[in-house]
Order: structure tokens, then C-alpha cells, then sequence
């Protein structure tokens, strides 16, 4: 591969986005034929990658990319081997087919443009997250499906199902995805290796380590979760809420196929471990089951085909698990054709929606005459859902039991499991794909047609394609199969099933899954009363739980927020200053620099320690005053005596403004204060006085320790004797700090200058608005009238449940 | 001389703490007005105090001749009490709207933003 190769890969990963925004416009400009054009995206990408299916057909593998932020060692690669490419192929292959899909499906929808943007933000998504060797790479991209699924599933967010939906898949996922980031961040940490195929090649590495086990585990919390293992499976079904094309493509071909991508990619790392080969198969086997019982349990055609996902997605985490070169290759198989049959089906049921107004499979019948079309896609795609011939179904089926047939006691439950799930699942196959088609049609249905070429070109070619990869089994192995399988066991192996029956006890396996299969599909009805009156009799389910886990969440969260906000200014500043004396205080004392005890000073004057007598009973004389009028003289005095402070030590600049800025105070503060009705003095009760007074003193004291601690060190006077020695030679000016607020420090004054012009235009602002109810009277020299007391107590109260109202 | 006005500092801090943790906006009012003198006080003092000499340079000299007051806490706070003066009067006209719409100058009682008894909020989707 040479340079030109790796930049054509990049631009094919960045293409999906690039579409996705083209897309809204595109539909503005042609309608829903814009879907021909965007499917063009997908389409070349899959031809870009054709060329590399031979490469990796020989066993080789490709790296390449680009550092993207190198101070943590991460870069922009990605890693095409067997079990990457096959996955690209289904991503861009499907994604051709639902793109033109979407385009018949959401025809004349007023946000078409932004679905098919959403579809191809997510389909790059997909794509860089089974490309990705990077850990970090591969975590934001499995973030990215995460995000885009949600949007998916929310798309008709004007319904609260949808946006239960939406919600909790992401919870769901997205929690996951935070432990899969950490189990990586885990494996990189102990091995040092920060690349999946650096991962591949380092060996025992992981496996010595003590952290094995819960790097397993927190890597299984992200797989688990994507692929919607019991019990946190619940997400899965509800997706369903997302329109059809959106179900066919992330939840049953792709995005939910992530998890068993991740456990397939790490397989030749943890597998050979006991952990690994008993989570998996019990985790997985658990999955199977359930899911087939639960899906047997509905009549809605998508929720039927979203139970069985979930159960073909339980298979293929057992089979994983269960170990051996047979296993890997049956689950290898089955990942493919499922992603073919379920896909198609999913279409289906989206067409059958679409066409004749329902989903419910009770109210649907004999649709075969007007829609034949249709009605072949889902018959090839049930076929290789039921595990029979000649579909790639039963390929992946055979090889299944072939590599569970062992006679013990292990072996024999993931076999049972196996049979069971297969059976049923091969019954809901054929109860979507054969019960909407045969039988009596209900007169309810009225008229109905076939779907146009758009919409059954995908389930058609998916279908078709699931019957000709196992009639041309030896070149689906070659190229597809043998490479992935290789990929997932790390070392090279070959995969020889054929449609050519060989007789044996997998034969009989499939046999003994046909009758019950059969069986069941005969007795649907009456299996999905039983199943649902279970189901009905347990009542609580993790569905359940969710919502309550949610509300338990809003109902804490509202009483944590109620006891850090109580909406009292005085807590919130009562908590204020507690810190702040401690802040002060607790540092001084722990670390021993409380300052030494001080003695009287020698130089201080008696007409010094009078301004500061004058100061401190201005101050006292603030807090007892009995009136306010009192009070704010008594602001002055301590004002005019910090004024006269300034001047002695050597400040008079600082005493001119000092003067100035009190004498308006007092004078704006009488003037705004003898307005209004205010009770005149401290009501607080005398407990809360003194606890005030205790925190108050803590931090007067704090302050004060502070200050002696800092002025009995040294002086360092760098910064002052600069502005001393230059105001004069640089600046031209002889009072120095009138240099440094116009000078030196100009820009700061042009900040503080454009402060008070801030202030005075809010303040003006603040006056100008009238408020649209005048009934607060002003205080008690408001010049227009006389109020009497107890009215204005009245009129208050209804002014604030007025202003609260509005 | 420091630790002096270090004493009366810290009785400016306590005093303006004290009154800030009042219910009554007025107050409160007061109690930041004394909170900028004592700060300012504070960056005064722990720039040093000289006696009586303004930081200007006499007539031709190029630099100050003796001692002088530190300059450099002076431009400092001259910023500063222009700039909690304005603070103070934005805040004074606050509280004397807030007086107007909501008939109180209880913070208790001003409840508009953080309502008592909050409802829990809505539990759906």
C-alpha cells in the first residue's frame, strides 16, 4: 500500500460526515431523490475497500495513519484485517441500502434531510469505530454511535416514548462506554501498548497481570451494554421507537453488533482464560434464551425482530465465548448472515408498516398478491433466520452445533440453549415474514400496494445475498469468512462448510430445531398468552427499573440541590465567611505561622491613634444605631476617618478621593434609604447575634493575624522603586502614582473607566424601567401621598404573589 | 505601626462581616461599603507604612530625593475605591428596585429566583 492508499482511506472514513452535512440541502434541493445521490457515499466507500479484500484474503493486514495528538501518544490509525473489513463491507454495503431506503421510507417527511444526516453521521461513526486501532480512537468513535443512536432514536422527538427511548439508550450505552474507556486506559496502563493491533502482538503481557480480571470485566461493561446482554438488554426493544430504517441498520446489522465486534477484536487477548470462557457463554446463553422467549411474546413486528436481535446477539457472545476454532466460526458466520436476514427484515416490516398502516401481526394477512416483492425478500431472509437451506443461516447454524456437540454436562446446556433459542427464533422468522403475507386479509387493511423500487431494492438484494453467499460457499469463505475467522482466533484458519449435507448429529440438531420451530409457529398464539401471563406475574422488569433508577436520580438530585440551595442569602453567606476564616486561620495555625505577639509601636502619634479611635467609634456607632439615619452618619465617620488615614501616611490622593466617594455615599444613601418604608434596626435574635458575632471575629481575627504575619517579613519593594526611578525619566510626570494609573498602568484605569460606565449604564437601566404595576408605594416622605400602615402591609403581599405569577 | 493597623483592620473586617450577615439588604449594604475600606486598608498596610511622605518627585530632581511612600498600593486602591463605589451604588439601586417590586427588604422573604418549597420537577421524559 503506498502513501496515496492511507490518504483515500482517511477521506473514505471523513466522507460519511462530509455527506451527512450535504444532506439537508440536498433534500431541500431534489426531495426525497436526494437519497440517490447520498447513497453514492457509502457506495464508493465500499468499492475503496473492495481492493483490499484480496490483501487480507492472503493473510495480511493493513495499518496506517497519523499522529493526532502526540503528547498523549495517541493517533489517528486504523487497522484493516478480516474482522474490520467484514465489517466495513456490512457497514457501507447495508448503509448504501438503508440510505436509499430512508430516502422511499421518509419520503415527503418534513426533516427527511436531517434523518439521512443523522444515518451518515452515524454510519461514520460505525466506520471509524471498526477501523480504529487506536484505544482513544476506538473509544470516541464508540462514543460517536452512542451519541448518534440517540439522535436516531429520538428522532420524533415530539413523542415521549421516543424520548424515553433516546435517553436511556444512551445512559445505557454511554455508561457503558465510560467503562470500556476505563478497561482500556486499564490494558494500556499494564501493558504499555496503546493500539488493538499492538494489543494482538504483546502477548502474555495482559494475562500475567493482576489487573487481568478487571480490565475483562470493565471492557465486558462496555461490550455487554452495545449489545444488549440480559440483563441490561432493556434499551434494545424500546430503540424501537426510532423509525424503521434506523432499527434495520444500528439495531440489528450494525451499531448493536459493536460489542461482539470489541470481543471478537480481543478475543486472541483474553480468550484461553477461564473468566473469559465462562462470562461469555452464561452471559451469552442467558441472552439467548430470554430474548427468543420475549420475543415469541409479542405481535408487533418490529418488537418481535428487536427480541430476537437481542437473541442472535446473546448467540454470538456464547459462541465467542464458548471457545474453539468451530465456535469462533459459527459466530463468525451467523454475525453475517444475521446482519443480511435481519436487515432485511427489519425492511420488511418497515414496508409493511409503511404500505398497509400497521405493524401488529394479529391485524395483518394475505398482503402476498399485492405485494410479491416484498414477500420473496422476507421469505430468503426467514429462511436463513430458520437455519435452513439453502441459506447462509444454516451454514452458521451447522457449524454451531457441530462445535457444541460434546457429550458433557457444560457443553450440553449452551446446546440446549442453542437449540431452544434457534427454534424459536426460527418461528418469529416466519411468523413476520409469512403470517402479514398468507392467509385471509383483514377488511381493515383496505387498499394496499407494493412498495416502490426504493424501498424493496434493500431488503431484495439482502435477502438474495443471504442465498448466494452459501450457494457459493468456498468463495464467501475465501473471501469473507476464512480472513475474519483468522482475525478473531489471531492465527490463520480455514472454514469448509458447505451446503452439501453431511449426515451427523448437527443434522439432527437442525432437524429436532425445525420441528419445534415448527411447532411453535403453528402454536404462536397461544405460546405468546402463556409467555405473557409469566411475564405478567413477575411484574418488575429492568425496564421498570430504569424509570425508577431515573426518578430516584431527579427526586435526590432536587433534595441535595434543596439542602446546598436553600434560597436564604443568609446561609449562603453565613457558609462564606466560615470559609473564609477558615481559609485563613486553619493554614496559619496547622503550619505554625501564626505571627509573633507584637509590641506597642514606638513611632505612632496621639493624633494618629485618635483618627483610628474615631474610625472604630464611627464603626460601633453603625452597628447599635437605632435609627438609619444615624447609621449612615455614622458610615461617614468611619469613612472621613480612613480619608484622614490616607493623608497622614503619606496618601493624599487617596484622601482627596476617599473624601469625595463618602460624601456622596452618605448623601446617596440618605437620599435612596429615607424613601423607603425599612425597619430601622437589627431584629435578629440574640443567639443568631452572637454565632454572627463569633463568625464575624473569626474573620476580623483571621484578617488581622494575616496582616502582622505578612508585614513582619521582609519588604520587597522591586516593583515600587521601578516606578520611582522611571516616573519621572520615562513618563515626564512627578506624582508617581498618578504616572502609574495613567501610564504605567493605563489600560487597567481604560478597564476601571469602562466599569463604571458598565455601572451607571445599569443603574440607569434599573431606574428607567417602570415596572408595569405601580401599586408599591414609596417610602415615608413619597411627596404624592399618605399610606396607612396596615394597607401597605396588604398591598405588599400582593405585590410579590403578583411578581411571582407573572 | 503595622500590627496597629493591623488591629484596626481586622475590626473593620469583623464589624463589616457582621453586618453583611444581617437579613436586611440595608445593612448588608453598609456592611460592603465598610468591606472596601477595610480592604483597601488592608493592601495599604501591607505595602508598608511610612509617615507623611507623598510619593512625588520634587522639582528637578529625576527621582525622589528621600523615602517616600509606597506608590504602588496608592494607584492600586485609588482603582479600587472608584471601582466599589460604583459597585456600591449599582447595588444601592438594586436593592431600592427590588424594594419597589417586591415591598421587602428581607432576604427572606425575596424568593422570586429560588422559590420555598420547590416542587419536585417534572419526572417524565
Amino acid at each position: 500500500m503506498n502513501v496515496g492508499a492511507a490518504d483515500m482511506t482517511l477521506l473514505a472514513m471523513a466522507l460519511p460526515f462530509v455527506a451527512a452535512g450535504l444532506a439537508p440541502y440536498l433534500v431541500r434541493l431534489m426531495g426525497h431523490r436526494a437519497a440517490w445521490v447520498l447513497a453514492l457515499a457509502p457506495l464508493s466507500i465500499f468499492i475503496h475497500f473492495i481492493p483490499y479484500a484480496g490483501l487480507v484474503a492472503n493473510g495480511r493486514h493493513v495499518t496506517a495513519g497519523f499522529d493526532w495528538v502526540p503528547s498523549l501518544d495517541t493517533r489517528f490509525e486504523w487497522f484493516v484485517d478480516g474482522l474490520s473489513l467484514t465489517f466495513a463491507f456490512l457497514v457501507t454495503g447495508i448503509g448504501t441500502l438503508i440510505v436509499l431506503y430512508s430516502g422511499g421510507y421518509m419520503k415527503g417527511h418534513p426533516q427527511q434531510g436531517r434523518f439521512l444526516s443523522f444515518i451518515l453521521l452515524f454510519m461514520g461513526s460505525m466506520l471509524g469505530l471498526v477501523l480504529s486501532d487506536d484505544f482513544l480512537m476506538l473509544f470516541v468513535f464508540w462514543e460517536l454511535t452512542s451519541v448518534t443512536s440517540f439522535l436516531l432514536i429520538g428522532f420524533d422527538h415530539e413523542r415521549e416514548a421516543s424520548r424515553r427511548a433516546a435517553l436511556q439508550a444512551l445512559v445505557v450505552t454511554g455508561a457503558g462506554g465510560l467503562g470500556l474507556l476505563a478497561g482500556l486506559l486499564l490494558i494500556w496502563n499494564v501493558t504499555g501498548v496503546h493500539s488493538l493491533s499492538g494489543l494482538l502482538q504483546s502477548n502474555e503481557v495482559l494475562r500475567q497481570s493482576p489487573y487481568f480480571l478487571v480490565a475483562l470485566i470493565l471492557v465486558l461493561c462496555g461490550a455487554f451494554t452495545k449489545s444488549a446482554q440480559f440483563p441490561l438488554h432493556f434499551w434494545l426493544p424500546n430503540a424501537m421507537e426510532a423509525p424503521t430504517p434506523v432499527s434495520a441498520y444500528l439495531h440489528s446489522a450494525t451499531m448493536v453488533k459493536a460489542g461482539v465486534f470489541l470481543l471478537m477484536r480481543l478475543n486472541p487477548v483474553f480468550a484461553d482464560t477461564p473468566a473469559w470462557h465462562t462470562i461469555l457463554p452464561i452471559f451469552g446463553g442467558m441472552t439467548l434464551v430470554f430474548g427468543a422467549l420475549l420475543s415469541v411474546r409479542q405481535s408487533d413486528l418490529k418488537q418481535m425482530l428487536a427480541y430476537t436481535t437481542m437473541s442472535s446477539l446473546g448467540l454470538m457472545v456464547m459462541m465467542t465465548g464458548f471457545g474453539g476454532e468451530h465456535a469462533v466460526a459459527g459466530a463468525v458466520l451467523y454475525l453475517v448472515a444475521h446482519a443480511l436476514f435481519k436487515g432485511a427484515l427489519f425492511m420488511v416490516a418497515g414496508i409493511v408498516d409503511h404500505e398497509a398502516g400497521t405493524r401488529e401481526v394479529t391485524k395483518l394477512g394475505g398482503l402476498l398478491r399485492a405485494m410479491p416483492v416484498t414477500f420473496a425478500a422476507a421469505l430468503a431472509a426467514a429462511v436463513s433466520m430458520g437455519g435452513l437451506p439453502p441459506a447462509v443461516g444454516f451454514l452458521a447454524k451447522e457449524e454451531i452445533y457441530s462445535s457444541l456437540w460434546h457429550l458433557d454436562p457444560w457443553s450440553l446446556t449452551f446446546l440446549a440453549c442453542a437449540v431452544i433459542g434457534n427454534a424459536l427464533m426460527m418461528a418469529v422468522g416466519f411468523v413476520v415474514a409469512l403470517k402479514p403475507f398468507l392467509g385471509k386479509r383483514p377488511h381493515a387493511l383496505g387498499d394496499v400496494h407494493e412498495a416502490p423500487f426504493i424501498m424493496w431494492v434493500g431488503p431484495a438484494t439482502l435477502g438474495a445475498l443471504g442465498i448466494v453467499a452459501a450457494i457459493a460457499a468456498p468463495f464467501t469463505h475465501e473471501i469473507v469468512s476464512s480472513p475474519m475467522v483468522s482475525a478473531v482466533l489471531g492465527r490463520a484458519s480455514e472454514i469448509d462448510i458447505t451446503l452439501v449435507p453431511h449426515i451427523g448429529p448437527p443434522l439432527a440438531l437442525s432437524g429436532l430445531t425445525i420441528v419445534v420451530g415448527i411447532v411453535t409457529y403453528l402454536a404462536i398464539a397461544p405460546f405468546r398468552r402463556a409467555v405473557g401471563g409469566v411475564l405478567r406475574a413477575i411484574g418488575w422488569g429492568p425496564d421498570r427499573g430504569f424509570d425508577q433508577f431515573v426518578r430516584g436520580l431527579v427526586r435526590f438530585s432536587h433534595a441535595v440541590t434543596d439542602r446546598l440551595q436553600p434560597g436564604s442569602l443568609e446561609v449562603y453567606m453565613t457558609v462564606t465567611f466560615v470559609a473564609i476564616a477558615a481559609a485563613l486561620l486553619v493554614p496559619m495555625v496547622v503550619f505554625g505561622e501564626l505571627p509573633s505577639m507584637p509590641t506597642w509601636p514606638t513611632d505612632v502619634t496621639f493624633y494618629e491613634l485618635t483618627v483610628m479611635a474615631i474610625g472604630i467609634i464611627g464603626l460601633v456607632a453603625v452597628l447599635i444605631a437605632h435609627d438609619r439615619l444615624t447609621a449612615i452618619v455614622s458610615l461617614g465617620v468611619q469613612g472621613f476617618a480612613v480619608a484622614l488615614l490616607f493623608m497622614l501616611f503619606g496618601a493624599p490622593d487617596l484622601s482627596f478621593t476617599q473624601f469625595m466617594i463618602e460624601a456622596l455615599s452618605v448623601v446617596i444613601l440618605a437620599l435612596v434609604m429615607t424613601r423607603l418604608r425599612l425597619a430601622p434596626s437589627d431584629h435578629r435574635p440574640t443567639g443568631e447575634k452572637l454565632s454572627d458575632a463569633a463568625i464575624a471575629i473569626a474573620c476580623g481575627a483571621g484578617f488581622m493575624l494575616y496582616l502582622m504575619r505578612v508585614t513582619e517579613g521582609s519588604f520587597d519593594a522591586t516593583l515600587s522603586d521601578f516606578f520611582a526611578r522611571y516616573s519621572k525619566t520615562i513618563a515626564h510626570g512627578h506624582n508617581i502614582v498618578n504616572v502609574i494609573i495613567v501610564d504605567f498602568r493605563g489600560t487597567d484605569t481604560l478597564g476601571e473607566i469602562s466599569v463604571v460606565m458598565v455601572t451607571g449604564l445599569a443603574i440607569l437601566a434599573l431606574i428607567r424601567i417602570r415596572a408595569t404595576r405601580t401599586d408599591v408605594e414609596l417610602g415615608d416622605n413619597d411627596p404624592r401621598e399618605q399610606h396607612d400602615p396596615r394597607e401597605e402591609g396588604s398591598h405588599g403581599k400582593r405585590t410579590y404573589a403578583g411578581v411571582e405569577a407573572e | 505601626m503595622e500590627a496597629l493597623m493591623a488591629v484596626v483592620i481586622g475590626i473593620f473586617f469583623a464589624v463589616s462581616v457582621y453586618l453583611m450577615l444581617s437579613k436586611h439588604i440595608i445593612r448588608i449594604l453598609l456592611g460592603v461599603t465598610i468591606l472596601g475600606n477595610a480592604v483597601n486598608l488592608l493592601i495599604f498596610t501591607a505595602g508598608r507604612i511610612v509617615h507623611a511622605v507623598p510619593p512625588i518627585i520634587g522639582e528637578g530632581n529625576d527621582v525622589p530625593n528621600r523615602i517616600t511612600a509606597n506608590p504602588l498600593p496608592q494607584a492600586l486602591i485609588l482603582t479600587a475605591i472608584v471601582i466599589s463605589f460604583s459597585f456600591f451604588a449599582f447595588l444601592l439601586v438594586l436593592a431600592f428596585r427590588a424594594y419597589q417590586e417586591l415591598g421587602t427588604d428581607d432576604t427572606d422573604e425575596m424568593r422570586i429566583a429560588e422559590p420555598e418549597n420547590e416542587p419536585v420537577p417534572p419526572l417524565g421524559y
